[in-house]
């Protein structure tokens, strides 16, 4: 299937995760994985092949998968938890909190599968609360690559770093970002389009058809700058600073919409630099259907960003 | 031989280290008007025998890769823990006075960023044998001859979490962890056979791999030989304890479980703890 989707153009993020790993863990015998039952969903059987110590698979067991964690890393090793994000952020929320980020534990959590990539298994396989339960958790990183580029650097730069990091994964195919002199720093939002006249915020599988949407904007005559702020928490607010005064925001995300990115931007610009933010995300629990479906029935499209993209311009 | 003199002549240490922690936890629970006296009591000798009988330790390493390590998972009972922590040299005395005092490294559940020695954050409970299960593995990986003890709360083992953390020990057959569980037979309202029984909790722990054994928990004898016991798999000891142990009042006591002593109280316990 992946190289059926790569011929497409299309990529599955999940390849470029496990080839990095397990580059990495060539070079550093501190490096694990530890995983709940989740090898084939989490795409690491190569590591499973070439190490197989150091993936730990503790079974169904999303509590235990968090805490051993959190030991593993007081014995001196850097583990990647992986598991769908749905199970990893909702069922070991309180081990998330109190064994990651309040002992600050250097874990880094891989969310598969996020958002709606589990269409139509309905909302307790959906992962779109994640943000909301995390970003409170002020010492994680939250990191949500847009393409491999994007998974590469971001588990490159998780294993280097010393601190709980969350990098929230989609196993939804998304082509590479064509974005020229590209530059990963966490924290610190990519420019994936200059424009003036509104700014669209967009993470994860949800950037590439931002960039589209200001493309098909740019014929009407309507500049959109588009960020790709790959990086929720720490948010970076400079960036924010700037597309306020383009003097309209849209965020788009595949995530609910409250608390989020959309939640983020909407904080901050209403606390400093009061501009129209237009949201577009997921309100509440998804009725069956498949991911196209899902998109389409909140906005996360190409039409849907556009359309957002003119209520926020007639609210200048 | 030679060890078996050594625990010997440890026994009279232990006693003393134990009797300063109870005087110095529960001057700690009267001057703040808050704490868990009764779990810290149950839980004194255990603490106590471990970090003067049997942890590889170094306060002034408190990091030391090779360190035994110890997780107290009932962390609410940081007046045991602190007093340890304290009475071993992983802090000055002068912090105790300020046990839960507003911006004390005491908070009311142990913080390993704010107290050196803490091994992870605990206080909700259920969380620290998962912990030290991965402690427990990254020695195994990486060949470590290091052992990580887990005390918990009786009541604590209704929490599901340390029970998928006893398939995974068990599964793993982690040798070099023993759970120890604080059985008091009292949680916060009541016993916990009247709550969510946990017997037969040997026959459980046994079925699920564990190489069980049952002791009185405030005999240091008895305590020194289990704690420092090896296995082919990992150990689970029941350390039979007396919630609120040593004060006459509080012995069994279900309201100790976080009760505040008053004045005279306070001075009956002193008087009694000699």
């Amino acid at each position: 299937m992946s190289h059926a989707v790569e011929t497409a153009g299309l990529y599955d993020c999940r390849d470029a995760w496990v080839k990095t790993l397990v580059d990495l863990a060539a070079h550093d015998p501190r490096i694990v994985a530890v995983v709940n039952d989740s090898v084939g969903s989490s795409k690491l059987g190569a590591f499973q092949k070439a190490y197989p110590d150091r993936l730990i698979n503790v079974g169904i067991a999303e509590q235990v998968m968090v805490g051993v964690g959190a030991g593993l890393a007081n014995g001196g090793q850097v583990p990647f938890v992986s598991a769908a994000s749905c199970f990893l952020t909702g069922r070991a929320l309180e081990q998330v909190k109190a064994d990651v980020a309040y002992a600050g534990f250097n874990v880094k959590l891989v969310g598969q599968s996020s958002g709606v990539a589990y269409a139509e298994l309905g909302p307790t396989h959906h992962s779109i609360e994640d943000f909301a339960w995390l970003r409170p958790l002020k010492n994680i990183t939250v990191i949500v690559p847009a393409d491999p580029w994007e998974v590469e650097q971001a588990i490159r730069w998780a294993a280097a770093h010393e601190g709980p990091v969350y990098i929230r994964l989609s196993r939804m195919p998304v082509p590479a970002l064509n974005i020229s002199d590209r530059v990963f720093t966490p924290g610190r939002a990519t420019l994936a389009r200059q424009g003036q006249d509104l700014t669209i915020i967009a993470c994860g599988t949800i950037t590439h058809l931002a960039m589209t949407a200001a493309d098909e904007l740019a014929a009407e005559g309507i500049q959109a700058r588009v960020l790709n702020m790959h990086t929720i928490n720490p948010l970076d607010e400079d960036a924010i600073d700037a597309a306020a005064k383009t003097g309209a925001i849209v965020t788009a995300e595949e995530a609910h919409l409250r608390g989020g990115l959309g939640g983020a931007v909407a904080e901050y610009t209403a606390s400093h630099r009061p501009v129209p933010v237009e949201r577009l995300g997921f309100d509440g629990f998804q009725p069956t259907g498949d991911m196209a479906y899902l998109f389409e029935r909140s906005g996360l499209t190409v039409a849907g960003i556009k359309a957002a993209a003119h209520r926020a311009l007639g609210r200048k | 031989m030679q060890n078996d003199t050594l625990k010997n002549d440890r026994g009279p240490l232990i006693r003393q280290k134990a009797l300063w922690m109870r005087r110095t936890a529960f001057t700690m629970v009267h001057r703040a008007k808050m704490g868990h006296p009764g779990g810290d009591f149950s839980a004194t000798d255990i603490l106590a025998t471990l970090y003067f009988g049997v942890l590889r330790h170094d306060p002034a390493r408190p990091t030391w890769a090779d360190r035994d390590r110890f997780i107290m998972s009932k962390g609410h009972a940081s007046g045991a823990i602190y007093t340890a922590l304290c009475a071993a040299g992983y802090f000055p005395e002068d912090w105790l006075p300020t046990y839960m005092q507003n911006d004390s490294p005491l908070n009311g559940h142990p913080n390993r960023n704010y107290v050196p020695g803490v091994e992870t954050n605990t206080g909700p409970l259920g969380h620290g044998f998962p912990v030290a299960v991965g402690i427990a593995i990254a020695g195994a990986l990486q060949g470590r001859d290091y052992r990580t003890y887990v005390l918990t709360g009786d009541g604590e083992q209704q929490e599901g979490s340390n029970w998928e953390a006893a398939m995974v020990a068990a599964h793993k057959r982690l040798k070099n962890l023993t759970l120890i569980i604080d059985r008091n037979r009292l949680q916060q309202g009541a016993s916990t056979e009247e709550t969510s029984s946990l017997d037969p909790l040997d026959q459980k722990y046994a079925a699920f791999g564990f190489d069980v054994q049952i002791v009185d928990g405030h005999d240091i004898g008895a305590l020194l030989a289990a704690l420092t016991a090896h296995s082919d798999k990992p150990r689970c000891i029941i350390a039979n304890t007396v919630k609120g142990k040593g004060v006459s009042f509080m012995e069994n006591v279900a309201k100790w479980h976080h009760g505040v002593p008053n004045d005279a109280e306070y001075a009956q316990a002193m008087a009694e703890l000699v």
